[in-house]
């Protein structure tokens, strides 16, 4: 049960560069989301993380450093928390035979402090309480608007060293709220807190797709009253229309390289996909079909895409060459299902199934198989997209009567609810790692 | 950042005062130059503002409804449950409206396609696509140009009726014919 704990780092100082982040600037939102976590993972790995030395009032609007790194952890599933109550910091010699006899294999604690330039210096170390060891730690000097950010980031690394895979937690999501008749596209950390807006609408805004360097979002936009996809540079807000063409204009997808985007236009009748360049120009056909093609998602090596044909019938996904040609259908069980998203390894598809009595409801494949999962048990699931390293995907569903994001474990065990308190949130997409 | 005029500032600080009642995000990061914030805020630039503070009485604020349809008839389309099939008793709204339009080569009209809130967003938009060129198609057939009439959808984006109900649903699965 014990897993290893690897890749020893040595103690490094790193000041990163936070321009984008910055200027996207601080204003936080207000408890806008809470984390409830249900279901219980079969394997988590105990860890301690301590309250680090000054972090209460160095940032007191944005929250306790030591405090977001739990949350973080336990969000992901993987782990589970081990008591700790007093202050630990970088400099510490805990006792780790006895945080092992507590039960913890790993221990964390850390500090924050006030740099001369105003900034905060947020610093941590990680022990191996099984092997009895030090793990390192980081200096992160950021700052004091990103606060919260140094502590993605350390359970970033935290989560690297313990698993081996990278942490996602100092990634973004962006999702779309409307409250009345006014709609928002917002991008806020992978925990949901520190949303921002980046378009307000009076007119629908759905289907936001992340360029692969992250600095870009496309999204369909109503405001022109006609379906009409815009990019937009998410720090400085400048954008630009990708496709206004006769028709719809939907369903945007960025190629793996960030070159080429994926979508649907009607200007020819039916409803195709069609790739057109990140800068626009004359969109190439993809689908040749007299049925409805729509909601394309590239596989994560470019070269095919999946996406929602009524070909025969009802809707299924399909998966088709980058450059056209036949298509293979990918789903069978069920009558109507869409919303493709190719986990990172290519391995995964999830999609959304709709159920006998109507539920909608999210669905995994293991496309090597066909072997195919529900993960939910709720009845309106919607816009699944996995987390850059492929261990979580959000979505968007509804309780009691309000539309909620959720995060799930590809084995659909652990669960956790992003509660929206003012408006409805829907249309979720998780951002990659480049922040 | 872009250059903007102080009452547009003005009005994307209104829209987001009024935004935040559900959320407390205070930088909004629009195009100020593209975003049509004010069109539909209601909090301030609807028609009849000026009736209010200090304006004379007799003052009267001129509200406008939109372009004038320029015909009695009615030009909603409803369509049964997953179907794209003009039900027979619309064939002499369509045939009506086609007549007017395809009598006036200046005259250009659009079709919304619209679907009831069941399934996905992508999809629905989709459908409400395949009604709307349904309808359009329709009107070419009966002598309208083609360049006078555009299919577009909200999908499920923008409901009739509130409900989830038969009667809302059944209400909102239509195609709008509306001047452009």
């Amino acid at each position: 049960m014990t897993r290893p704990l690897h890749r020893a780092v040595a103690w490094r100082r790193r000041d990163w560069c936070v321009g984008a982040a910055a200027s996207l600037a601080a204003m936080r939102a207000s408890a806008q989301f809470r984390v409830e976590i249900s279901g219980v993972g079969a394997t988590q790995i105990p860890v301690a993380v301590a309250p680090f030395r000054d972090e209460t009032g160095a940032a007191p609007s944005l929250g306790v450093a030591s405090a977001i790194v739990r949350a973080d952890l336990e969000r992901s599933g993987v782990f589970k928390l081990v008591a700790a109550p007093n202050v630990i910091d970088e400099t510490a010699q805990p006792n780790l035979p006895e945080w092992r006899a507590r039960g913890a294999d790993a221990l964390a604690g850390g500090s924050v402090a006030r740099l001369a330039d105003g900034r905060l210096d947020v610093r941590f170390k990680l022990w191996d309480a099984v092997k009895n060891q030090d793990l390192g730690g980081q200096s992160l000097a950021v700052p004091v608007a990103d606060m919260r950010l140094a502590a993605h980031r350390i359970a970033d690394t935290i989560y690297e060293k313990i698993t081996g895979d990278k942490g996602v937690f100092s990634t973004r999501i962006a999702y779309v709220t409307r409250a009345g008749n006014r709609y928002a596209l917002r991008i806020a950390d992978a925990d949901g807190e520190g949303g921002q807006v980046a378009l307000n609408s009076p007119d629908p805004i759905i289907s936001p797709a992340w360029s692969p360097n992250g600095r870009e979002l496309a999204y369909v936009s109503f405001e022109s009253q006609k379906a009409v996809v815009w990019v937009q540079d998410v720090a400085t807000g400048a954008r630009r229309k990708l496709a206004d063409f006769r028709g719809s204009n939907s369903a945007p997808a960025w190629s793996p390289d960030g070159s080429t985007l994926a979508l649907t236009l009607s200007r020819d009748g039916p409803s195709q996909l069609y790739l057109i360049g990140r800068e626009g120009g004359t969109p190439r056909r993809l689908t040749q079909s007299s049925a409805i093609d729509t909601e394309a998602a590239f596989a994560p090596d470019g070269k095919s895409l999946y996406f929602v044909s009524d070909r025969g019938g009802g809707p299924q996904v399909y998966r088709t060459g980058a450059g056209g040609g036949d298509a293979q259908r990918v789903t069978f069980n069920g009558s109507y299902n869409i919303s493709p998203a190719v986990s990172p390894d290519g391995k995964n598809l999830a999609f959304i199934s709709r159920l006998p009595g109507g539920a909608l409801r999210l669905h995994l494949m293991d496309l090597a198989s066909g072997t195919v999962t529900a993960l939910t048990d709720t009845n309106d699931d919607e816009s699944p997209s996995f987390a850059p390293n492929g261990k979580l995907i959000i979505y968007a569903s509804t309780s009691q009567g309000r539309d909620v994001l959720m995060t799930t474990t590809l084995d659909g065990r652990i669960k956790a609810k992003l509660l929206s308190t003012g408006a409805d949130v829907r249309e979720p997409v998780w951002g990659p790692f480049n922040r | 950042m872009k250059k903007h005029n102080s009452k547009t500032l003005a009005l994307v600080m209104l829209a987001a005062a009024a935004l935040t009642v559900g959320c407390a995000s205070k930088v909004p990061l629009e195009d100020k130059k593209d975003v049509p914030v004010e069109t539909r805020s209601g909090t301030g630039a609807g028609g009849a503002g000026g009736a209010g503070g200090g304006a004379p009485a007799s003052q009267v604020t001129t509200v406008n409804t939109g372009a004038s349809q320029g015909t009695s008839a009615p030009r909603i389309v409803y369509f049964d449950f997953d179907s794209f099939t003009i039900r027979d008793e619309y064939r002499g709204l369509i045939e009506s409206n086609a007549r007017a339009v395809a009598g006036n080569r200046n005259r250009k009209v659009v079709i919304e396609g619209h679907t009831d809130e069941r399934g996905g967003r992508e999809y629905n938009l989709a459908l409400g696509q395949k009604r709307a060129e349904t309808v359009a198609r329709a009107m070419t057939l009966l002598g309208v140009n083609a360049d006078q009439v555009e299919a577009v959808s909200f999908g499920k984006e923008r409901p009739a009726a509130q409900g989830s109900d038969e009667a809302a649903w059944a209400k909102n699965r239509r195609a709008e014919i509306k001047d452009k």
